[in-house]
């Protein structure tokens, strides 16, 4: 008898009180992603909140270029743009409360950005002068976190001890669809479905890891479908349909927060530009698909529903194209002055109290840096 | 107030005591791991919480370690003080890029802006006839990774002062339980136990003159066997208990080597890339003009840690220390 033929015999006989917990009929997602834009529910879709949209979305668009471009110039050391996935970033960001937690993942900037954070300082990681340019208690948004899928756990005890608290606090977790490999993304799952932790998982499937596609990742019907063997709901949806991802998100917030437990969203879109302005993804890829998508871009869907329902003409169009343009030229300015650096940071949050072998290491480089002025002022102040 | 003698207590008891306590102290701590719910711990040390605290402040999670820590991470963030238990040494390895990547940096990360105070307790080390995966001496991993304070009792008083120390810390500590003392008793005062020792410091457990042996965790009982054992040959031997890897306590040490001039470094992990060999750079960076012969190292060889009816050959006992001690090649004591 061959091993496939025994398959039904490593089946457990369940004793007679088995139950299977969930139900998983209502937990799949369905077979095509949920779309609003162009389809009957775009009616029901508040007209403030697609201009919105909107208008973060093209802001968005800009902000991508823009550092695209700083990376050209030396400002950044790197940038994962999120061109043509801003649908995404931009809705996961509006869906939450105030008091609500974003975890993002390293190409999530502009989520980061929507929660409220200076557009400056969500970029101190890829500029290099520190590691998280901001206070993540400000707008309550964690590190970008660049170990992928790490941060997902984050999101489940951060929600987990709100809820402890008895704060109606919901976590939502950003990943990538190469991200869904990781053992941290199975641990966090199994743990936020154990302990029905209010959090949002939301995988933006954008085709590829660097190089890797979606068939040589997984072998899952979608990666939506993960969730029902954690016992959670799977939701699939157009990611570059913002009112889709919007709603679905909002769905899944707001049923986190009256305790129903997490939800995994798979969001299906595509990342137009290269990996990172250091990948050659002519490698991996042809025009062709890349054309296809582009014909579905998020900007150009949301734009022509609004067009269509008379809810924006060509004077919104150019305030919103104005307005992002602002945005990128202040941005341009502040990235080009020099961020001002103290070495002596290196040793200052490390620990509460710097342990004697670091009080050390700090002596010896004040003493070398006041050597190095030293030098430079008997060199005329020049270094 | 009465006084209440001491009585005898174990390792494990001191350390449920001081969990107890700092639970009964902070409502913020919550204790979290496999086990660590109706059936204690594996090794008890957290028997009793969950029916004194409820089950969401000692709470059985599912079997991953990556996730527990991980998971810890999230509710240090939202304020909580959490403390993990990783059952054993081994097992710790799934969560070792949550240590790495986001426990030993967050602070840093953020400038100072998101703490993370949890505590992850390892119960670590051989000597149990525990089988593979159950007796490792990881101390190196964590020593080797800024951001983390890593400590070692080797005292029931010091199981007790150093694990309340280690939760009130702001920063992550990795708490390491030498498996084989959990049993081991000393006279303890459970009314008054013991003063919460800052992390940090080392201490003279037996003074002597002739030279000193480095030690911490698991080998401190097996150097002070040691050094009575050395005094049937003349030697006079100090003993100095780390009980804290990082921050290092070089004041202490280095008191103690200037004094006896000599120095042996014991431990159960590896000698190559382990504890010792940066011990015994700082003991010679400091103190060469005291010493008298080379720093040597005793420890467990460069293997991986051996089945268990075999690793009475691996951990470094009385008599591979006594030898060290001999090479040290001092001159007769007058």
């Amino acid at each position: 008898m061959t091993v496939m033929e025994q398959r039904g015999a490593y089946r457990p006989t369940p004793p007679p009180a088995w139950q299977p917990r969930t139900d998983p009929a209502p937990l799949l997602p369905d077979a095509e992603p949920y779309r609003v834009l162009g389809t009957e529910a775009a009616g029901q879709a508040d007209p403030d909140l697609l201009r919105t949209l909107y208008a973060r979305l093209v802001s968005g668009r800009r902000y991508n270029a823009q550092a695209t471009a700083l990376t050209k110039q030396g400002r950044l050391a790197v940038y994962p743009s999120s061109t043509g996935q801003e649908a995404c970033e931009v809705a996961a960001a509006l869906a939450l409360e105030e008091r609500d937690w974003l975890f993002p993942s390293y190409r999530d900037t502009l989520a980061v950005v929507a929660r409220g954070v200076d557009p400056v300082e969500a970029l101190t990681l890829l500029r290099g002068d520190w590691h998280t340019g901001y206070d993540p208690y400000e707008h309550r948004v964690a590190p970008l976190s660049t170990p992928l899928a790490t941060q997902l756990p984050h999101a489940v005890g951060l929600a987990h001890a709100a809820r402890l608290k008895g704060d109606d606090v919901v976590a939502l977790a950003m990943v990538g669809d190469g991200g869904t490999s990781e053992g941290d993304f199975h641990e966090a799952l199994n743990f936020a479905a154990v302990w029905q932790a209010p959090v949002v998982f939301l995988v933006q499937n954008n085709g590829f890891a660097i190089s890797v596609p979606l068939a040589k990742q997984t072998a899952a019907p979608s990666l939506a479908h993960k969730a029902v063997g954690y016992g959670m709901p799977g939701r699939l949806v157009d990611g570059n349909d913002a009112a889709a991802v919007h709603e679905v998100l909002s769905d899944a917030v707001r049923h986190a927060r009256a305790g129903g437990g997490p939800t995994l969203v798979e969001a299906v879109t595509y990342r137009v530009e290269a990996h990172t302005n250091a990948d050659d993804a002519t490698r991996y890829r042809g025009d062709a698909e890349v054309e296809t998508w582009r014909r579905h871009d998020p900007i150009d869907l949301l734009q022509r529903e609004l067009t269509e329902r008379g809810l924006l003409d060509e004077d919104g169009v150019r305030a919103a194209r104005e307005d992002a343009e602002t945005m990128a030229a202040d941005l341009r300015a502040r990235m080009n002055q020099d961020p001002r650096l103290d070495p002596m940071d290196l040793f200052a949050h490390v620990y509460a109290e710097p342990t004697p072998q670091l009080r050390e290491q700090r002596d010896l480089l004040r003493a070398e840096l006041a050597a190095e002025a030293e030098s430079g002022a008997a060199e005329g102040g020049h270094r | 107030m009465t006084t209440v003698a001491a009585k005898p207590a174990t390792m494990a008891q001191a350390l449920t005591r001081a969990l107890r306590d700092a639970m009964a102290a902070d409502p913020g701590v919550h204790v979290l791991g496999e086990d660590v719910g109706a059936l204690g711990g594996v090794f008890r040390v957290t028997d009793g919480l969950a029916a004194e605290f409820g089950e969401d402040r000692c709470t059985d999670t599912p079997l991953a370690e990556a996730g527990i820590l991980g998971t810890a991470v999230g509710m240090a963030m939202y304020g909580l003080r959490p403390v993990v238990e990783m059952q054993f040494d081994a097992f710790a390895y799934p969560a070792f890029e949550q240590v790495v990547s986001h426990v030993t940096k967050m602070r840093n990360r953020t400038r100072g802006k998101m703490p993370l105070p949890l505590t992850i307790r390892v119960p670590y080390g051989g000597g149990i006839g525990g089988v593979e995966h159950h007796s490792d001496s990881s101390e190196a991993y964590y020593m080797a990774t800024p951001g983390l304070h890593v400590v070692t009792p080797a005292t029931v008083a010091d199981a007790y002062g150093l694990l309340r120390a280690s939760i009130a810390s702001d920063d992550p500590v990795v708490f390491l339980e030498p498996k084989r003392l959990y049993w081991s008793k000393d006279a303890w005062n459970p009314q008054e136990p013991a003063p919460v020792e800052p992390i940090g410091r080392a201490v003279v457990r037996r003074p002597g003159r002739s030279a000193t042996l480095i030690t911490y965790g698991p080998s401190l009982v097996v150097c002070m066997e040691a050094a009575e054992a050395a005094r049937a040959e003349g030697w006079d031997l100090e003993v100095v208990d780390l009980r804290s890897l990082v921050p290092f306590d070089d004041e202490t040490v280095c008191a103690s080597v200037r004094r006896t001039g000599r120095a042996v470094v014991v431990h159960e992990s590896g000698s190559f890339g382990g504890p010792g060999g940066e011990i015994a750079a700082r003991v010679t960076e400091r103190c060469f003009h005291h010493l008298e012969a080379p720093v040597l190292r005793v420890a467990g060889f460069d293997i991986p840690y051996p089945p268990p009816m075999l690793e009475r050959h691996h951990l470094p006992g009385v008599d591979r220390i006594l030898d060290a001690v001999g090479r040290l090649q001092w001159e007769a004591e007058s």
